[in-house]
């Protein structure tokens, strides 16, 4: 019964509250001489918006940066001894050496996939249930996904019936079951599968939200020119989805960069799965180290920096042709 | 998603300034022919990957009903066949016993308010972006699409003493908090472009008329932007409902208040043999998400192309 109350109140009590505010401030605002109001309206209208950027993002940011430099408590300055600590020690080497393979196949794999069945289903009737299908996977939390593909990966020892459906289909024809997460040398392949089939469906929607641009007569034009399939999508569809897929592809290696929650799900970073944003919950919560946390979590945002980068400019480019 | 777990936000729109695309073909880029050897490979390539793409669920699915003995003993495509032995006895102990009810309904408590109150602040500050005159406007809104890409990771250490000081750690609050802060961003960025594309006439002439900005915003602007909102709604509540990172931070250790991807997280390592207890929590933390997605797919789809949302 508390909880209802409560509920009631939040749901209600934070819209009305709200609302409530940009009520007060036209009030407020008569106050104020005609010519003042309208320089100080936007920036009441702003201020719930910005206060919740600086103090969540901007703040902390810089923050985060600072500790970088500190020690474990964050009480002294160290130099850049967690720096070094980060592009030095083994296993944060492997958890980055994870993190490229995870930006190149995650990214390659999933844009290709999207890619691909983007334009195969352009071409039959059935075109939207079959991308509901693919796309489902994505409205679904990484924990579920894990618990999911447990079930695709489970192992039994050799000899043992097999209850994962690779292991059994490896078994039927012969060959010795696979561990594939707890393996060294296929645990991150493995995971990235994983990332694979839930962030296909993302690719494949805008991909194919750009090709529903691209004009039938401009390529029914080649194919009478005697271009072949091959050519038409080679030299006419690519080209002209190139600007969506780099936004596809920016995304995704947004996403590979901040790989989290498989990794902690599935292995919580043994077998060398680690990557660099497991690595940095590691420091914090198991070894209280919050200097290299830090530094673990700039880096990570170093690598981001271009990317970035990239959505500024093309932000500023959409603006220039509005 | 996330399904976005810890991802955050999608990308810009795909078309310029998020304006519709020009022209949407509705045809296929090839005309539709008669079935021939070429179609039918294309058919099964199609349907196999559709196939490829659901039996992981489904497998997920049939697990969930079956007995402790039957899960550990064949492959979950065995059970399909009769003689039939599915039971909800998982369901009821994983609801039960390992408290799963109760993680559901925190989930909700999370997920409710982290959607309302970005949304609804997004949208005060989007309209200001979009109809009113101040300095530094575009700087502004230039550093907002920087901070789209800002790994939450970045914020954790810093944000956890403030919440350790205001002596906030582990409650509700504190994830509604961040969750607000986390996914402005990308609600300021979709509401910006959507308002700033609504006829400019009307507000004009609700101007002229001598109506307050506050009576354009809440008259005008809030109800042609619905489709927006909707996409929004549905982006940030999946995103919340799905998250694992930011509880796992802000909530922690507090059982009382620990979600269902939280809760089913822990599970994970404790209920390790018991794959048919696991699949049916997995089932709990994803019968939400899919009905959302299910009934509501338009407004995702359209949350994710970008501002690509005109009615």
């Amino acid at each position: 019964m508390n909880d209802l109350v409560m509920a009631a109140v939040v749901v209600l009590g934070i819209p009305a509250l709200l609302v409530g505010y940009i009520l007060g401030i036209e009030q407020l605002l008569k106050v104020f001489p005609e010519r003042r109001r309208s320089r100080v309206r936007p920036w009441l209208w702003l201020l719930p918006a910005l206060t919740f950027l600086v103090v969540f993002l901007i703040y902390p940011a810089i923050g985060t940066f600072v500790d970088s430099f500190k020690d474990r408590s964050s009480d002294a300055f160290v130099g850049l001894a967690n720096y070094e600590y980060v592009l030095t020690n083994s296993s944060v080497i492997g958890a980055i050496k994870n993190n490229i393979l995870w930006l190149i196949l995650f990214t390659a794999l999933t844009v290709g996939f999207g890619l691909v069945i983007a334009i195969l289903v352009d071409r039959v009737r059935y075109e939207s249930t079959a991308k509901s299908i693919i796309f489902i996977p994505l409205a679904i939390s990484f924990v579920a996904a894990g618990v999911i593909w447990q079930t695709v990966y489970a192992y039994q020892p050799p000899g043992q019936p097999q209850t994962g459906p690779l292991n059994a289909i490896a078994t039927l024809f012969g060959g010795d079951p696979i561990n594939f997460v707890r393996n060294p040398s296929t645990g991150t392949y493995s995971l990235i599968i994983i990332g694979v089939w839930m962030w296909t469906g993302f690719c494949m929607v805008i991909l194919s939200a750009g090709l529903k641009g691209i004009s039938v007569e401009l390529l029914e034009a080649a194919r009478v020119d005697g271009a072949n399939e091959w050519h038409v999508f080679r030299h006419i569809i690519l080209p002209l989805l190139m600007p969506t897929i780099a936004v596809v592809a920016t995304t995704m290696v947004i996403t590979a960069l901040k790989a989290f929650d498989i990794v902690y799900v599935m292995t919580a970073g043994l077998y060398d799965t680690e990557v660099l944003a497991n690595r940095m919950y590691q420091e914090l919560f198991s070894f209280n180290q919050f200097g290299r946390a830090a530094a673990i979590a700039v880096v990570l945002m170093l690598a981001i920096v271009p990317m970035m980068i990239a959505n500024v400019k093309r932000f500023r480019e959409q603006e220039a042709v509005r | 998603m996330s399904g976005f777990g810890n991802v955050g936000p999608p990308v810009p729109p795909v078309t310029p300034g998020g304006r519709p695309i020009a022209q949407v073909r509705k045809g296929p880029l090839t005309r539709i022919g008669p079935p021939n050897r070429g179609r039918i490979g294309l058919h099964l390539v199609i349907v196999g990957l559709m196939v490829v793409w659901l039996l992981p669920t489904i497998g997920l699915l049939v697990n969930s009903f079956r007995t402790r003995a039957d899960a550990n003993a064949s492959g979950w495509w065995t059970a399909i066949f009769p003689p039939w032995d599915f039971t909800i006895e998982n369901y009821i102990q994983v609801l039960d016993q390992s408290g799963l009810g109760d993680a559901f309904v925190n989930s909700l408590f999370i997920s409710i308010p982290a959607t309302i109150i970005p949304v609804v602040i997004a949208s005060f500050a989007a309209y200001a972006f979009a109809w009113m005159d101040f300095p530094y406007k575009n700087v502004l809104f230039v550093i907002v699409v920087g901070l789209l890409v800002i790994p939450l990771q970045l914020t954790l250490i810093p944000i956890l003493r403030l919440f350790g000081d205001l002596g906030i750690a582990g409650s509700f609050l504190a994830v509604w908090l961040a969750h607000t802060g986390y996914g402005l961003p990308f609600a300021l960025y979709l509401m910006r472009n959507y308002m700033g594309g609504l006829p400019k006439e009307v507000f004009e002439s609700a101007s002229i008329d001598g109506a307050s900005p506050a009576t354009a915003f809440f008259r005008l602007a809030l109800p042609m932007s619905v489709p927006a909102i909707a996409s929004l709604a549905i982006f940030q509540f999946l995103f919340t409902w799905n998250d694992l990172l930011v509880s796992l931070i802000y909530i922690g250790f507090n059982i009382e208040n620990q979600p269902l991807t939280l809760k089913v997280a822990n599970l994970v390592n404790s209920l390790g043999g018991n794959i048919q207890l696991l699949t049916a929590a997995a089932f709990v933390t994803m019968i939400l998400p899919l009905i959302v997605f299910l009934g509501l797919q338009r407004y995702f789809v359209r949350g994710i192309t970008g501002g690509a949302v005109k009615g």
